[in-house]
């Protein structure tokens, strides 16, 4: 009688610790939708018979060992941005049993975001990412307390935010968020875990830790915005980001264990398609940093968006380098097409994407091509445009429009065919279709692709 | 006179892309009154290998911000920067820093 009595009341702690846990996860999220500090996670002396199991698999290395967890379960980690690394990131660091997760992205789910974001859904299309984010993850391990922050770190409320925080890591996808996230930390003494990718390469530093250097060392002035590609442009493999993201989390829970990271003043480097990791040795922190250095001219956050003349997003940016009189719109190029005006439509989009969809009638000439006047294409363009002059009895400058994806690089094409001399394709009038072909999917042909 | 320099020069990280995608290049560097450094590498680059748009790669006369610069796998910093000298055979990194994530 006895022991059953003992289990019923084990039972019934458990039960009561878990509605406390739960009730505690509810406050730190409702304090976070308020704006308020959070409270700190409660010191703990044992695990519980449940925590045990739970992470045997774990709790029996002794690298972590029964010390290890407890840290974890006192520790407070700060994602930023809950994309393709920000998801394999939470999910292990919350698999794994750490104390806190807050879940900072301002985006919501598109489609074009499952193939890398693996916590989110396909019935979760338009939710708030960090909500999406710590639904999956509260599935995963309820025991973890999630605060989502479905916003945008700013410069006016990042500080306050990173200090409620123990590690933060960078999963975020733009240079003035790296830039806002690395300053913060430094300003409040955070351990800053790194990760990006793009294409099939990525990179990961473990930055303002143990003495060693922070972003700004390794960066003190920001790349220009036409260096920077995004993953839309670039294209990116989901699994790379994915790897990159796991690489991240096990730093975390190095740090947030005690164990350590390996990569404070190293950078790891990951190249997919050579199956190849690379570990570079790294410059210290650096006594003239703007930021961490001995003499910091930076002591507040700044306005990172204009320190890098581009937004904290990694959505596309869009060129203006034509006049009005040389774009028209999609719907112009469509009555265009329904009246038969005599026209060639050149696409200057790259194979790979003209691979992916096309419209039937254009002319396939890449950009590259276009701007190193490679002759063997201006000889076909100069060929179709002979036989459509013909055919039409076109004796006026004949008109060519360019079209891309966005409407971007059809302006830069149809600044490569003005410059051409009149003997190269003879009299044109070129034009490019603002908005490309995406404004073509989404307000001509609505079964045309979007990617 | 400076003896040819054989280098293996590689590009990453998008980098490759001014450079017709090509990640891997194997170059001999001819004799030079001078020793060679990273400084005469970059204006040889420019001059050899660099086809188009040298501003997305090289801005003044080191590399554009964002580009870091690696020597056997060492930051550039730890190595003297520009002003290291070339030893044959050795394995040059340009790698372009990612955002995305």
């Amino acid at each position: 009688m006895a022991v059953s009595e003992a289990a019923r009341l084990r039972a019934e702690i458990g039960r009561r610790e878990r509605e406390l846990r739960a009730l505690r996860a509810e406050l730190a999220a409702a304090l976070a939708a308020e704006g308020a500090a959070l409270p700190p996670l409660p010191a703990r002396a044992c695990l519980g018979a449940a925590e045990i199991l739970r992470y045997s698999r774990q709790l029996v290395l002794p690298e972590l060992g029964v010390r290890g967890q407890l840290r974890l379960s006192g520790c407070a980690v700060l994602v930023v941005g809950c994309g393709g690394l920000g998801c394999p990131l939470a999910q292990y660091l919350a698999a794994a049993g750490i104390g806190r997760l807050g879940l900072v992205d301002h985006d919501a789910v598109e489609t074009s975001n499952l193939h890398r974001q693996v916590l989110h859904r396909e019935a979760g299309e338009g939710l708030p990412k960090a909500l999406s984010a710590a639904a999956a993850l509260r599935q995963l391990n309820s025991t973890v307390q999630y605060v989502p922050y479905p916003m945008a770190l700013s410069p006016s409320t990042a500080l306050e935010l990173v200090r409620q925080y123990d590690v933060v890591a960078d999963c975020s996808d733009n240079v003035p968020t790296r830039y806002l996230v690395s300053d913060a930390c430094v300003l409040a003494g955070k351990p800053l875990v790194s990760a990006s990718a793009l294409r099939l390469e990525g990179q990961l530093v473990v930055y303002n830790y143990q003495g060693g250097p922070c972003y700004r060392c390794l960066f003190p002035k920001p790349p220009s915005p036409e260096t920077v590609t995004n993953c839309a442009d670039g294209g990116v493999l989901g699994v790379v980001p994915g790897i990159m993201g796991c690489i991240q989390a096990l730093e975390v829970l190095k740090i947030a264990s005690g164990i350590g990271s390996s990569f404070s003043q190293f950078m790891l480097m990951f190249d997919a398609l050579e199956g190849k990791f690379r570990n570079i040795k790294l410059r210290p922190k650096k006594p003239d940093c703007a930021i961490c250095g001995d003499n910091p001219s930076i002591t507040s956050l700044q306005d990172y968006e204009a320190f890098c003349g581009s937004s904290a997003t990694d959505k596309c940016r869009t060129l203006c380098l034509l006049p009005n009189e040389e774009r028209i719109s999609v719907e112009e190029y469509k009555k265009l097409l329904d009246e038969q005006v005599p026209h060639i439509l050149v696409d200057v989009r790259p194979q790979v994407e003209v691979d992916i969809c096309h419209l039937v009638h254009s002319v396939h000439i890449p950009l590259s091509k276009l701007e190193e006047k490679n002759e063997e294409c201006l000889k076909f363009l100069g060929k179709r445009l002979c036989e459509e002059r013909q055919r039409n009895n076109v004796k006026t400058a004949f008109p060519i429009y360019v079209i891309c994806k966005l409407g971007n690089d059809s302006q830069k094409a149809v600044q490569v065919l003005q410059a051409l001399p009149d003997r190269e394709l003879g009299s044109i009038l070129a034009k490019d279709i603002r908005g490309g072909l995406m404004a073509w999917a989404s307000k001509i042909d609505p079964s045309f692709p979007q990617y | 006179m400076a003896a040819p320099v054989s280098l293996l020069v590689e590009f990453g990280g998008g980098a490759e892309l001014l450079f017709d995608g090509i990640k891997k290049h194997q170059v001999t560097l001819p004799c030079q009154p001078e020793p060679w450094d990273i400084r005469s590498l970059l204006k040889w680059i420019k001059q050899n290998l660099l086809k188009e748009r040298p501003e997305l790669f090289i801005q003044g006369d080191t590399v554009r911000p964002g580009i870091l610069v690696l020597i056997n796998d060492a930051d550039w910093e730890l190595m003297g920067e520009l002003d290291y000298k070339l030893q044959d055979k050795d394995n040059i990194i340009f790698i372009s820093t990612l955002h995305g994530g």
